[in-house]
């Protein structure tokens, strides 16, 4: 059995159940920051949190905004270019160590 | 795309999960018909599509049509009731009974107005059985102003043949391009050109506005194309759909998302508070969805109405016939064959 039980991911206010007024004001700010339409459209901030739920690796948000996605009409296209936006910036973010690396050779005369 | 489905038919039980009459009935709504503006006929099953989300579970392998006797007698029903403005003819693919031509005619010099629910390919693919042609279908809806209201499901190829079948959002865009040089969708108000979406699979349609303005975007940068307006309109979990939704395990899922959607203000204007639907034997209903299933003709008195024992009395006193489906008609901004109800 897997650690994620997709049907969790309903049952999201439940968190709520201990230090409520922390979770309601979280909730307040998740939802008017990504769920309405702003300096960024709707569609925007739902392909914006596509890309982050992949490089956060989270299922329950890859499930949520695939549809969010959808219902703000991105389209499959779209939505994978978001997660390669996701995926070259994870990658360039990896590749951008390899100065410290050469740093670290550098102090050790290797370089 | 041949997903080759039986015709799944379900019944009108309202099951205690998905009580609609109760949702509405709380809402403080009393769910009555109100008028009836619009005279909406199924002329024909046939039709030389068959897509994945076909509520009608319309095909070249389909034989039910209006014969001319019914007709007939819709345009004595336009004649009579002259508070009857639109007649909205639908099927399958509408134009592919031998009677539809006559029908706009007559309808026509009555002086309704006319919508047709036009699919564009048949144009280019004729009659699937006869082998008729249908190029002169652009010249005849110019002729008649005729409003062609076309399913489009998006601006691009990929959820279009996803649904509709492979090529034929290509086909759709040739014979979009035909309407247009007749005059259709460029600002002509008695040429109106209007596109249809629907979401590819279970998930609720996105704004109509914010879509429309895409699609004249898109449409207009890559292929020159222009039309009226976009209907947004949901995906009723009934036939072909239903089937699907099943297969992927997602019916209660996408019903949950419905009735959670539910919107008082949709439900006041759900569109069989304003309209009737014939089929092709002449019997009526209160929508073409509730045509598609069994046992869901209007009754009054004891009595199915039909087009031959047709009494404006009677139709507006008809207790509609809600199902479990009707949640589709009233999800976030509602649903009705003229796009979002409310936004
Ligand atoms: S074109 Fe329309 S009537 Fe024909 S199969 Fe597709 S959805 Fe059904
Ligand atoms: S499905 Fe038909 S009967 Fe039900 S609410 Fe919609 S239009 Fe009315």
């Amino acid at each position: 059995m897997s650690y994620y039980d997709p049907s969790d991911l309903k049952r999201f206010a439940e968190v709520g159940k201990f230090s409520k007024e922390l979770m309601d004001k979280f909730f307040e700010y998740y939802n008017s920051a990504v769920g309405e339409d702003g300096a960024l459209t709707k569609r925007e901030k739902s392909l914006i949190a596509l890309a982050v739920a992949h490089t956060e690796q989270c299922p329950y948000c890859i499930d949520a905004y695939t549809t969010q996605c959808l219902e703000s009409g991105a389209d499959p296209e779209q939505m994978t270019e978001a997660v390669h936006v996701a995926a070259s910036m994870s990658a360039g973010i990896k590749l951008i160590h390899a100065l410290q690396m050469q740093n670290s050779l550098k102090k050790k005369g290797a370089l | 795309m041949s997903q080759s489905t039986s015709v799944e038919k379900i019944s009108n039980k309202n099951s205690h999960k998905y009580n609609f009459v109760d949702k509405f009935k709380r809402s403080g709504l009393k769910p009555n018909p109100l008028t009836v503006e619009t005279l909406q006929v199924n002329v024909t099953k046939l039709c030389n599509q068959t897509c994945v989300h076909c509520h009608v579970d319309a095909s070249p392998k389909r034989k039910e049509q209006l014969n001319i006797d019914g007709v007939n007698r819709c345009i004595e029903i336009l004649k009579e009731h002259p508070s009857i403005k639109n007649l909205d003819l639908t099927g399958g693919a509408p134009e592919l009974n031998p009677h539809f031509d006559y029908f706009v005619e007559e309808a026509k010099k009555l002086g309704v107005h006319v919508m047709v629910r036009h699919n564009l390919t048949v144009t280019l693919d004729g009659n699937p059985v006869t082998g008729e042609e249908k190029t002169y279908l652009p010249d005849f809806f110019a002729e008649h102003k005729v409003e062609v209201i076309s399913s489009l499901p998006y601006y691009q190829e990929y959820f279009t043949d996803k649904q509709r079948g492979k090529g034929v959002f290509e086909k759709s865009i040739e014979s979009i391009k035909m309407l247009n040089s007749r005059g259709f969708g460029n600002g002509n108000s008695e040429l109106m050109l209007n596109f249809v979406y629907n979401p590819a699979g279970a998930y609720l349609p996105p704004s109509q506005e914010q879509l429309e303005i895409d699609f004249k975007k898109e449409l207009h940068n890559k292929y020159g194309i222009t039309f009226n307006k976009l209907f947004a309109i949901t995906n009723i979990p009934i036939n072909r759909f239903r089937t699907q939704l099943l297969k992927i395990g997602a019916y209660e899922e996408y019903m949950e998302k419905l009735v959670n959607a539910f919107n008082p203000a949709a439900a006041e204007g759900i569109m069989c508070r304003n309209l009737i639907s014939v089929d092709h034997d002449g019997k009526i209903y209160d929508c073409d969805f509730n045509q598609q299933m069994m046992n869901m003709e209007v009754e009054v008195d004891g009595e199915p109405l039909t087009i031959f024992n047709f009494n404006m009395e009677k139709a507006l006193k008809r207790k509609i016939r809600f199902g479990p489906h009707c949640f589709g008609c009233t999800a976030g901004a509602g649903s009705s064959c003229g796009g979002t109800i409310s936004e």
